[in-house]
């Protein structure tokens, strides 16, 4: 516990738009903190609640969405239910003890490798600044 | 045998993609740990997975351990997942029985610097993928028939030689354009670099041939709304708005252009002439139409002027007519819509608009062209004289951080080859040209630049022009810069300038883009599947994009991509088949309630409530998965995205934290 937080991150990314942004962060050598594991998903669209809690609950200490721009969804409204989604699950975490700030929502196009790169490193920073999740303290499994 | 395939044996392949994954993760640390993953039989790693040999190598294994799921560890499954698929049909293995864990564009990549860090990440992306991998379901794929027709939106040269090339493969062609007229910037332009062929004289003969080809229907006053369907079977609705002359029966005769009595800033040339409100675009127009601009008609009421249609003898013109949605049934599609010149206005400094001696390249154009507003003369604007001295102004727009970042490509050739043009006509005016680097990269650019300089004396100045300002004294204008290579600051009076406004994408690529699903790079422009591979396919199946539309690009290029398009869509269609990916939504018929939650929140109206149970329409679902991530019951999922496969995934990374 001495050593310096480094917080773990899941992303889930829309495979049309973020992943692809991500893969052009990758193209353009940007470099970012290590700390995010992107799982990809067709749609934002398919990132269940389900998925978000049981990542908290695995002592995950930030969850960030990835979808299309507004208006760019490749499934035409899949990413405004996401936003829907993700506004309700923030309330929702609030109301367990967790900082809402755990989990955000980010809209990354495939051309926008340095958006990605830097929401990595925004939200790296801002989890570094609230600390670990608290359910990996007294947590009991 | 059924025992058999169920009981996962994984093999995992580490790609080093030469140094570029193995110049910072550890491969054998990797390796060592992938072994001993569960349900991994085998890990093994290699330089190049995707080359030959390395694909061998995934056979070999294949066979040898009798492997049933297969994690290649390497680049971006976008980039290569096609390719491993291949590998386990020719071996027989169900091809969704593969995933891949992406240790380049996401790992080794992005943290060069981090030796042990990108090393834990590549091992928590190969723990996530071999999870996954043994969640995994057999999927058959689906064949489904392509359409053998193809729409081209944008009739310029790009579209132009992109429709010619279907058609006369002998499929059908609908070309959407929405001016009047076919051509687009090409047919505005006086003679083309660096072969100074006169640009007419080699597109309108194209032009026509549109015009005429049986496999071609043509639509222009056209837009293209709405777009449904998937690669192979699209419906585009078209709507076509009227021309209010009815094209077969006008003799282009000129007897409505004569009595019209408004006069409108004619496009074509640049706003340097004028037309009516009725008329036809240029003389070469394909179709050789008259058409009505509404927006500057008096009112097409016989009370308010109708003057026109109380000419026309063969009652061509019909206020009448209404806009109509047509729609059209396609295989494939491809975007051919261009360019829009930067508006030089919003360089407020250089005083375009303001002076009206600062011109633009495409005024130029047209003062050069014989068929232009000043029949071929070079005159200042102001004065209608003929100009002692001329400057061009290049990277108008950009090149600059206030504007465009990017190159547009074409603006250095053409400032050389019309400077070229007027020192051709008439050798006493000056032509000086301020740039910051001349980007002659074409074939026979350079030569052709070399020569503009030496036998044409065209004078060159370094340095990007800060301000023109009119100087009363003199009436003339005066061009401040700094020349870079004298190091000094420099003024230069001059008759005329022109302004090299370079290219921006088509006005419209916000809405066109939305309805066809395809995406657009940071500069605007379309974005392309693959820089390099996959230059002219978009990241939606079956629709394709060629010309300025992607970038900015001179004839040649455009020409070639367009041909390109062409092909690839033409390979499409005479395969005749396209494969579908077997990702849509399934049901749970025990689970499901019938609340209807995934009805709601199905984008395509694919599923329905039927007595009680949700029903998938598979032809409609697209397998986005917002139906299940909306489902309270979890009883209806998009195959191979499961929630199963997914929470594996993330039950996987955290394991390891236990």
């Amino acid at each position: 516990m001495g050593k310096s937080f480094e917080p773990k991150i899941v992303a889930f990314a829309c495979r049309w738009c973020s992943y692809a942004g991500a893969d052009m962060a990758g193209t353009s050598r940007m470099q970012y903190p290590p700390n995010a594991r992107i799982i990809r998903v067709n749609c934002s669209g398919r990132v269940d609640p389900i998925f978000v809690l049981r990542a908290l609950k695995l002592k995950a200490d930030g969850v960030l969405i990835a979808g299309c721009h507004p208006g760019d969804c490749h499934y035409l409204t899949g990413n405004y239910q996401t936003a829907r989604r993700v506004a309700l699950l923030k309330e929702y975490l609030k109301a367990m003890n967790l900082e809402p700030e755990r989990l955000r929502l980010a809209y990354v196009s495939a051309a926008e490798g340095a958006k990605f790169a830097e929401t990595m490193k925004s939200f790296v920073n801002e989890i570094k600044t609230l600390g670990p999740n608290p359910l990996s303290n007294g947590g009991q499994d | 045998m059924a025992e058999l395939v169920k009981q996962p044996k994984i093999g995992v392949f580490i790609c080093h993609c030469g140094s570029n994954i193995a110049g910072v993760i550890d491969i054998p640390k990797l390796l060592e740990y992938t072994e001993r993953l569960p349900h991994v039989v085998i890990a093994t790693d290699y330089r190049f997975m995707c080359s030959d040999p390395g694909q061998g190598l995934i056979r070999e294994k294949i066979r040898e351990a009798g492997l049933n799921r297969v994690v290649v560890a390497a680049c971006s499954p976008t980039l290569h997942e096609t390719t491993f698929r291949r590998v386990l049909n020719s071996m027989g293995v169900n091809v969704y029985y593969f995933d891949m864990a992406n240790i380049r564009e996401h790992c080794s990549w992005v943290h060069s610097g981090e030796e042990d860090a990108a090393l834990e990440k590549a091992k928590d992306l190969v723990r996530m993928a071999v999870a996954r991998a043994a969640e995994l379901e057999p999927l058959e794929q689906k064949e489904s028939d392509v359409k053998p027709s193809v729409l081209v939106v944008g009739a310029g040269i790009s579209g132009i030689q992109a429709a010619l090339d279907v058609a006369d493969a002998g499929y059908k062609v609908y070309l959407v354009e929405k001016e009047p007229s076919i051509g687009g910037h090409m047919a505005k332009l006086d003679k083309t670099f660096p072969t100074l062929d006169c640009s007419s004289c080699i597109l309108t003969p194209k032009m026509s041939l549109v015009g005429q080809h049986p496999n071609i229907e043509l639509l222009t006053c056209s837009e293209v709304q709405e777009v449904s369907g998937y690669v192979g079977n699209f419906t585009v609705k078209v709507e076509r708005r009227p021309r209010y002359v009815i094209e077969d029966k006008c003799t282009a005769c000129d007897d409505c252009v004569e009595v019209c009595p408004v006069n409108v800033p004619d496009e074509f040339n640049a706003g340097l002439s004028w037309r009516k409100a009725i008329y036809i675009p240029f003389a070469q127009a394909v179709p050789n139409a008259y058409v009505i601009d509404t927006e500057h008609c008096l009112g097409m009421t016989p009370i308010a002027c109708g003057k026109c249609k109380e000419k026309c003898e063969p009652e061509a013109i019909d206020y009448e007519m209404e806009s109509e949605i047509l729609e059209l049934e396609v295989g494939a599609i491809i975007v051919a819509t261009g360019f829009e010149l930067f508006d030089g206005r919003r360089v407020l400094e250089y005083g375009y608009g303001l002076y009206p001696d600062v011109t633009t390249n495409l005024e130029m154009e047209r003062m050069l062209s014989a068929a232009g507003p000043t029949e071929g003369k070079i005159v200042r604007p102001s004065t209608l004289e003929k100009p002692k001295r001329i400057a061009y102004v290049q990277c108008v727009g950009s090149r600059s951080e206030r504007y465009n970042p990017y190159c547009s490509r074409v603006c250095c050739m053409a400032a050389l080859k019309q400077a070229r043009q007027i020192r051709e006509k008439y050798p006493d005016i000056e032509v000086t040209i301020f740039y910051i680097d001349l980007r002659a990269f074409g074939k026979g650019y350079e030569e052709f630049y070399e020569s503009s300089a030496r036998d044409y004396g065209v004078s060159f100045v370094r340095g990007r022009v800060s301000e023109i300002r009119h100087s009363f004294e003199s009436d003339k204008l005066v061009v401040r810069a700094e020349d870079t290579l004298l190091a000094q600051p420099i003024e230069m009076e001059a008759d005329m300038v022109v302004l090299s406004c370079g290219l921006e994408v088509f006005s419209d690529a916000e809405k066109l883009t939305r309805a066809l699903g395809i995406q657009r790079s940071g500069d605007g422009f379309l974005l392309e599947a693959h820089p390099k591979l996959r230059p002219v396919d978009t990241n939606t199946d079956g629709i394709f994009i060629c010309g300025a539309a992607q970038g900015p690009k001179d004839i040649p290029d455009s020409v070639a991509q367009a041909k390109g398009a062409a092909a690839s869509a033409l390979t499409m269609l005479s395969a005749g088949k396209v494969i579908l990916q077997p990702y849509a939504a399934v049901v749970d018929e025990d689970l499901c309630a019938g609340c209807g939650c995934c009805e709601a929140s199905c984008p395509y109206s694919a599923v329905n409530v039927v007595d009680n149970r949700a029903q998938v329409t598979e032809e409609a679902c697209k397998g986005c998965g917002t139906c299940a991530a909306a489902c309270p019951n979890n009883a209806i999922s998009p195959q191979h995205f499961t929630i199963e496969q997914i929470l594996a995934q993330l039950e996987a990374l955290f394991q390891e934290a236990k």
